[in-house]
């Protein structure tokens, strides 16, 4: 199959005595759609924090397309191609949706070798990314004027202006309804088609199920299963995190 | 408009705008007030782009102000350079102070970083109190030359010089909020996790804001030895500065360059009238009131009084 997009060794993180992370590994091939999963305070969001870049990690190394990541601060990660949205939206809230749009365009995009963008062209492409999240008409809106799911949208659109290879959706769907969270999945569906390696991190077992190829699942800050969904959640390891003995 | 167009339309105002008063005013005290309240624009502008377009407040704007003046003593004392080389000196100097104070504080945040620079200010002002050359506490006199270059009146020309300043600071502040820099100092104030995930090198961008403002504070505050004749630590590091940078853009509006020039000319007008008409040390407390009531009347400035009615109109119905 595909090369190998980004490869976690060793990865450690605790917060004073807290073993946040412990001795993770993990590969995850390009083109691939690989859900997360582990209950609350397993350590799935410090891990998107950690490869983000939000985060110091204590112990390992973070490889992601043949460069090492260690050490490098957030922005220069997403420059490279490793975009990430956040679990509680974070707009740009004195700016309009449009604008929140042109940040990552202007910063990211516009700084990748071979692609300078014109003024017309990041307008072009922010018009695309709108309309692939159904936000059209809420292009001069404020994000205060945002109903939840329009905010996740933005999130969503923000993390793609980046033009990254692998995004992090960290809990795009909590919260949503039925319908909400089908255009979410459908949405980052047609992004992985286009050739956008996705980790999906997520509550909802509706979703991750019909989205992943692959799943892993993280427990106290371990990884204990990675594989075929269907393996995974039937994994008595697993089961016992979630249900108890 | 485009920001080359907007630099030549302030060009255009500041000159119709000095040609107008000179013709007009035949009182050199419209000068003198003039000059102190066109400080105050590039003060509260330059103010504005640390802590209104990037979300840093900054309670140090006299210790950056008087590294300007202090300069300028001692080139004064030294070689006695034009006015427009103290300026450029000066703001070089505390651009860099600015960007020394960077490096170390804006790992903080919020009040951290703001009781920071106000140490800054407060380390600058015991150096230069137990510096000699500069005159220690005692303060120094400075021996303005008998006629001004160009105009032939020094009050006139210092009004000049400041005026071109204020020009200068408003032009460079509305072309940092049309440019990338300006979006990035916006991502910056409202969401600095959310900035570095979408790609802005955000301790660069502040960086550059810190200098920026602490370099036009500094040129604001090189012509001041020549201004005043003598100058002493307590009156190059007087709070008010401080104050009123801070008051002037909160009561204007911080979203955009109009708030800080609105503040600026509105609260300094007012106390320069109130020094003549009323009493020189109302200043403060003139400021402490009309703060309250920008802050029930219009929380969002001056400048956020017409704003919603007009993004009501522009919204679809």
């Amino acid at each position: 199959m595909s090369e190998t997009l980004l490869q976690v060794r060793g990865l450690a993180k605790h917060f004073g005595g807290f073993v946040a992370l412990d001795d993770i590994e993990l590969d995850i091939k390009e083109g691939e759609r690989v859900g997360l999963i582990g209950p609350n305070g397993s350590g799935k969001s410090t891990l998107v924090n950690c490869l983000s870049g939000a985060l110091k990690h204590d112990s390992g190394s973070v490889r992601f397309d043949g460069m090492p990541l260690d050490g490098l601060p957030a922005y220069q990660r997403t420059r490279l191609g490793l975009a990430r949205s956040f679990q509680l939206p974070k707009p740009f809230r004195s700016l309009t949706v449009v604008q929140n749009l042109h940040v990552p365009l202007l910063f990211t995009a516009k700084h990748r070798a071979g692609a300078h963008l014109t003024s017309a062209q990041i307008d072009a492409r922010c018009e695309e990314l709108l309309h692939v999240v159904a936000l059209e008409g809420k292009a001069q809106a404020r994000p205060r004027d945002l109903t939840q799911i329009e905010m996740r949208k933005l999130e969503l659109a923000r993390a793609m202006a980046a033009a990254p290879k692998l995004l992090i959706a960290d809990e795009v769907m909590a919260g949503l309804s039925h319908s909400e969270i089908d255009d979410i999945l459908a949405l980052l569906v047609k992004l992985n088609q286009s050739g956008v390696t996705v980790i999906l991190i997520e509550h909802i077992m509706r979703a991750v199920m019909s989205f992943s190829q692959r799943l892993v699942c993280l427990v106290a800050g371990k990884k204990i299963a990675d594989g075929k969904p269907q393996e995974v959640v039937l994994n008595p390891d697993v089961e016992r995190a979630y249900l108890g003995e | 408009m485009k920001n080359s167009t907007f630099c030549l339309v302030t060009a255009i105002v500041v000159i119709v705008f000095f040609g107008a008063a000179m013709l007009a005013v035949t009182n050199d005290y419209f000068f003198f007030a003039g000059y102190v309240v066109l400080q105050y624009i590039v003060l509260a502008t330059a103010w504005n782009i640390l802590g209104g377009y990037t979300g840093y407040i900054n309670f140090g704007t006299a210790g950056f102000f008087a590294i300007g003046a202090y300069a300028a003593v001692v080139l004064h004392k030294l070689w006695g350079p034009p006015i427009p080389v103290l300026i450029l000196v000066g703001g070089v100097l505390s651009g860099l102070v600015g960007l020394g104070m960077g490096m170390l504080t804006l790992r903080l945040r919020g009040v951290f970083f703001a009781i920071g620079t106000l140490a800054l200010a407060i380390v600058v002002q015991t150096f230069v109190t137990n510096w000699d050359f500069v005159g220690g506490s005692r303060g120094v006199y400075i021996i303005r030359p008998a006629t001004a270059p160009l105009l032939g009146n020094y009050i006139h020309y210092l009004f000049l010089v400041m005026l071109v300043l204020a020009g200068f600071s408003i032009a460079l502040a509305r072309c940092i909020e049309h440019s990338t820099l300006g979006f990035g100092l916006a991502a910056v104030r409202d969401d600095e996790l959310a900035a570095e995930a979408a790609g802005v090198p955000t301790l660069k961008l502040k960086l550059i804001s810190t200098a920026l403002s602490g370099a036009l504070m500094g040129m604001a505050g090189a012509p001041l030895p020549y201004y005043v004749t003598y100058l002493d630590p307590t009156s190059g590091f007087n709070l008010a500065y401080a104050v009123n940078s801070i008051a002037m853009p909160l009561i204007g509006g911080m979203t955009s360059w109009v708030g800080p020039l609105l503040g600026a000319i509105f609260l300094g007008t007012i106390q320069q009238t109130a020094t003549v008409t009323i009493s020189s040390s109302l200043n403060l407390l003139i400021v402490g009131v009309l703060l309250v009531l920008a802050v029930v009347i219009a929380p969002d400035g001056i400048i956020g009084l017409w704003r919603p009615r007009r993004r009501r109109a522009q919204e679809p119905l």
